[in-house]
């Protein structure tokens, strides 16, 4: 094609021409993959909400959530789209490698005790009886939220293969593409959290 | 740790009961026997089988090929053949499978010989293989072949994700044959509904293999999906406009946006099936707050939509199949293009069909049943463009063409009885009869299974240099349309007596004569396979006689047929600049066809990789290690995979340099062929004559 058509979103720009241009089947790869992974979580959310009744006798989300912890981790969360943000921006006009390492190791930091609250949460509730073996709305729960945790957790090791080939091969273009697929997936995970902390915590708790 | 517990987790929950032949040792009458005797039989033949490739491979010394020029090869054209190797292989086995339940059937009246839970296994492996491991690899093995081929380009986007793809699925079908060896199998059908399916009921391995070879494949598919879509965006040729791409471009284009969108529900289905059975999780069981509805309006948006994932390819096989062998460009093509997308669309509005009985309100069935009939308006645009690119042509009526006009008969009489179903009303009636497997075998035979066959048939010389011996060819089409009249008209007049679907045995007289026709009908497919296995077994032996080097062996219209056969692995030494529709038939009439390109240059392809197999390997070990409750062997395979996918990211040289000099000999060597050839005019297409050059239609024929 003689104009080809640029992917959505932040790219690389004129002045890494050769990761510029690998990115674009890259990148619309993976917007593709991930208008396949969120229908995974459209039809989990929809799955939690048809069972929200479904507690067998069991606890509910008032007796099993807790705001607070969820409010840490959503703002632990969004704050590491932002720094993410930040390290997306150094990756384009930064020719330097620290500062870029700099906020991913504050993504990673922010994504990693992300995790750890959310691990203590998963602990808490099932302490209070919210077990999935509980009931169906357990279930829906367990199903839903960790998933989330699970693509965080995914994510978080992708970034440190990253940091690695950084360090070992340099920004090529194999670390450039990679970190601009991160960067969405990083931002897709932000917006799946956004509508669990509406919907399961906002929602259980109003 | 003494022994035994060392063999408890060594072992998991494997012991002497999954011997196929176990059951009859400790219930020995002439029944268990009976069915023991055939199912060790069918355990033999794949460890046999598997044995016999051992041997031949170290005989002949093949074991450095298949690994570096098949197995680890991330060529579009060789993967899409291993797709169609796997396919042929599960055709074979779920034939035989369908022949059993037929023939128990004919002797189903009071008994017959096989067990219910036999029967049950029968039933699942068969609509389990057809489905995942028969139509889905077939139908994306053409693709793969064919698709980047027609729009100009050299490989897919993602060709190390292709070979993952085949990996996933080969490993799904390895998972379905490695439970005929160490059973059971599911009985729950290729729907797997539960609560039947939830470890209540059925606490042994044989839905647990059936969870993991489903997923396997459901996870493969999605990214052969992402994989077709990508290409088709990004990788076609300059000048190939949407609109100039042949139409079976356009069919795959619908068909992997159906992949993307509909195999996660499957996906998700199975995975919280498995949660349900493996963590005591209550997503669709009985108590608890479980609620199976959810399972089946999960699988079925991906059920539905697969219909036409299914489908529409082979859609797009039959228009280049009618062009093709009409002589004549497609008539109506920005109506098929229409017709296709609004099948896609739509494929998603009408999934509720599947269950018009289990309690929703008469309302929602109205919609639904409204929106199913409405498919039927796109498919019939086609039937017509079919038709209308026939009127005139001048038609010759090859192996591909007889399952075409096979299918454009019996899909519309199939089409008729879907429009019957999709009134609730009558669905109330025939729901869960025989009916409804007549119909569904009356779209997926005609439609899907002649499409790939037509296909197997017109690019299999592009892939090997050599036709299709056509004698047996021609016995097996007319045996497939023969016996698939025999073996499912009968269905539909057992399903408006009322007989159910899945049933071992009946009392009912008045089945017997319609279950005997149906049973020879199934005699008649055998002989269809046994006719194709004939086919491909003598054009092995005439492979010389049938050459057709120059590679255009049926006066071809779409960019494939403008190389060599077989295809070299850069398919094009000068990527094609496009002008129109039917780009290479434009080439013929212009006199433009076989141009040496003003210079050649090197071309860049993907190197190959090993990550493809390892992830079979590792993806097959863990649903074993699943299935079986061998914990350390999960881990164990899975802490491979993600070690082998990172291994993978670290790898920087990820392609290889072909010269410009060795592209220049390929083809001027080519070139040198196709000036020594003599054309053939196309009535003699199915002659030793036929070289792969087509003569020039007369002047003024009908183009």
């Amino acid at each position: 094609m003689t104009t080809p058509s640029r992917h959505p979103g932040l790219n690389l720009g004129r002045a890494h021409p050769e990761a510029h241009h690998a990115c674009e089947g890259l990148v619309f790869g993976f917007w593709v993959f991930m208008m396949s992974d969120l229908i995974i979580f459209g039809l989990l959310f929809a799955n939690y909400v048809t069972q929200l009744d479904a507690l067998a006798g069991g606890p509910g989300p008032k007796d099993l959530f807790e705001m607070k912890s969820a409010f840490i981790e959503t703002m632990l969360l969004l704050t590491s789209s932002f720094t993410y943000g930040m390290a997306a921006y150094c990756l384009k006009y930064r020719n330097g490698r620290g500062a870029l390492l700099f906020w991913l190791v504050v993504t990673l930091a922010l994504g990693l005790s992300f995790i750890g609250f959310e691990l203590h949460d998963f602990r808490v509730t099932i302490d209070k009886g919210g077990a999935p073996s509980q009931s169906g709305f357990a279930s829906a729960f367990f199903g839903l939220v960790p998933l989330h945790g699970l693509h965080v957790a995914t994510a978080c090791l992708w970034m440190i293969v990253l940091i690695v080939q950084m360090l070992v091969y340099g920004l090529d273009t194999g670390v450039k593409t990679g970190l601009v697929r991160l960067g969405l997936l990083w931002h897709f995970l932000d917006i799946v959290w956004i509508g669990i902390f509406s919907l399961v915590y906002l929602g259980g708790l109003a | 740790m003494t022994l035994t517990h060392f063999l408890d987790i060594a072992l998991g929950r494997l012991d002497w009961n999954a011997l196929p032949f176990w059951d009859a040792i400790q219930t020995p009458d002439t029944l268990h026997i009976v069915n023991a005797a055939i199912v060790t039989a069918a355990a033999s033949l794949v460890v046999l089988g598997a044995l016999a490739v051992v041997v031949l491979l170290t005989r002949h010394g093949k074991w450095k090929v298949l690994w570096s020029e098949w197995l680890t090869s991330v060529d579009h054209k060789r993967i899409g053949i291993m797709f169609i190797v796997i396919a042929l292989v599960m055709l074979a086995r779920a034939i035989i499978e369908a022949v059993f339940m037929r023939t128990q059937q004919a002797f189903g009246l009071d008994g017959g010989f096989l067990l219910a839970e036999h029967f049950g296994e029968f039933f699942t492996t068969h609509g389990t293989i057809m489905i995942f491991f028969m139509a889905m690899p077939f139908l994306t093995g053409v693709i793969n072949y064919v698709m980047p081929l027609q729009i100009g380009a050299r490989d897919l986007s993602f060709p190390v994700m292709n070979s993952v793809s085949l990996g996933l699925t080969a490993a799904g079908a390895a998972i379905v044959m490695v439970s005929l060896v160490l059973t059971p199998f599911s009985t729950g059908g290729w729907s797997g509904y539960p609560p039947f399916t939830e470890s209540s009921f059925n606490p042994g391995a044989g839905v647990d293999y059936w969870i993991w070879a489903v997923t396997l494949s459901s996870i493969g598919s999605t990214m052969t999906g992402i994989n077709f879509a990508v290409t088709i965006y990004k990788e076609r040729a300059p000048g190939m406009h949407l609109f100039r791409m042949p139409l079976f471009c356009w069919t795959a284009l619908c068909t992997s946006i159906l992949m993307i969108f509909a195999m996660p529900p499957l996906t998700v289905a199975t995975a919280l099936l498995a949660l349900d059975r493996y963590l005591d999780f209550h997503f669709f069981t009985q108590d608890l707050g479980g609620d199976m509805m959810n399972y089946v309006n999960m699988f079925w948006l991906f059920g539905h939509p697969e219909v036409y994932i299914l489908i529409l390819p082979a859609f797009g096989v039959f228009s280049e199949v009618f062009s093709t062998f009409s002589g004549k460009r497609l008539y109506g093509y920005t109506g098929l293009v229409i017709a296709t997308m609004v099948i896609a669309v739509l494929s998603f509005t009408v999934w509720l069909h599947h269950f018009f009985t289990m309690g929703q309100s008469p309302n929602v069935n109205v919609v639904f049943g409204i929106a199913t009939m409405l498919i039927g308006v796109p498919t019939g645009v086609k039937v017509y463009d079919w038709m209308l690119t026939m009127f005139r042509g001048r038609v010759r009526v090859t192996i591909p063409m007889v399952y075409a006009l096979g299918f454009i008969t019996l899909f519309v009489l199939g089409g008729l009885t879907g429009i019957l179903l999709a009134n609730p009303s009558i669905d109330y009636q025939v729901h869960n009869t025989l009916f409804l497997v007549a119909h569904f075998h009356n779209m997926l035979v005609p439609g899907l299974l002649f499409g790939m066959l037509a296909a197997y048939n017109m690019w299999f010389p592009k892939a090997f240099g050599f036709r299709l011996e056509e004698r047996w060819g021609y016995r097996a089409a007319y045996a497939w349309i023969v016996g698939f009249i025999l073996a499912f008209f009968p269905l539909y007049a057992l399903g408006l007596l009322g007989m159910p679907r899945r049933t071992v045995s009946f009392v009912e007289p008045a089945y017997l004569p319609w279950t005997i026709i149906a049973g020879f009908g199934a005699l008649v497919i055998l002989f269809a396979l046994f006719s194709l296995a004939m086919q491909l077994w003598l054009s092995l032996r005439q492979r010389h006689a049938n050459r057709v080097p120059v590679g255009d062996p049926w006066d071809g219209r779409s960019l494939e047929w403008a190389t060599p056969a077989p295809v070299p692995e850069y398919n094009f030494p000068v990527i094609p600049e496009v002008f129109s529709r039917d780009a290479f038939m434009r080439e013929k009439d212009l006199g433009q066809a076989y141009q040496r390109p003003a210079e050649y240059r090197d071309i860049t392809m993907p190197a190959n990789s090993a990550l493809g197999p390892i992830l079979t390997a590792t993806g097959f070990l863990m649903a074993f290690g699943l299935v079986w409750y061998l914990w350390w062997l999960v881990l164990l395979a899975g802490g491979v995979s993600i070690a082998a996918l990172i291994a993978r990211s670290f790898v920087r040289k990820t392609t290889r340099i072909i010269s410009a000099a060795e592209v220049r000999e390929t083809h001027e060597a080519w070139l040198r062929q196709v000036a020594e050839t003599r054309a053939v005019k196309r009535d003699q297409e199915r002659d030793t004559s036929n070289r792969g050059l087509p003569a020039a239609p007369v002047s003024g024929a009908v183009q």
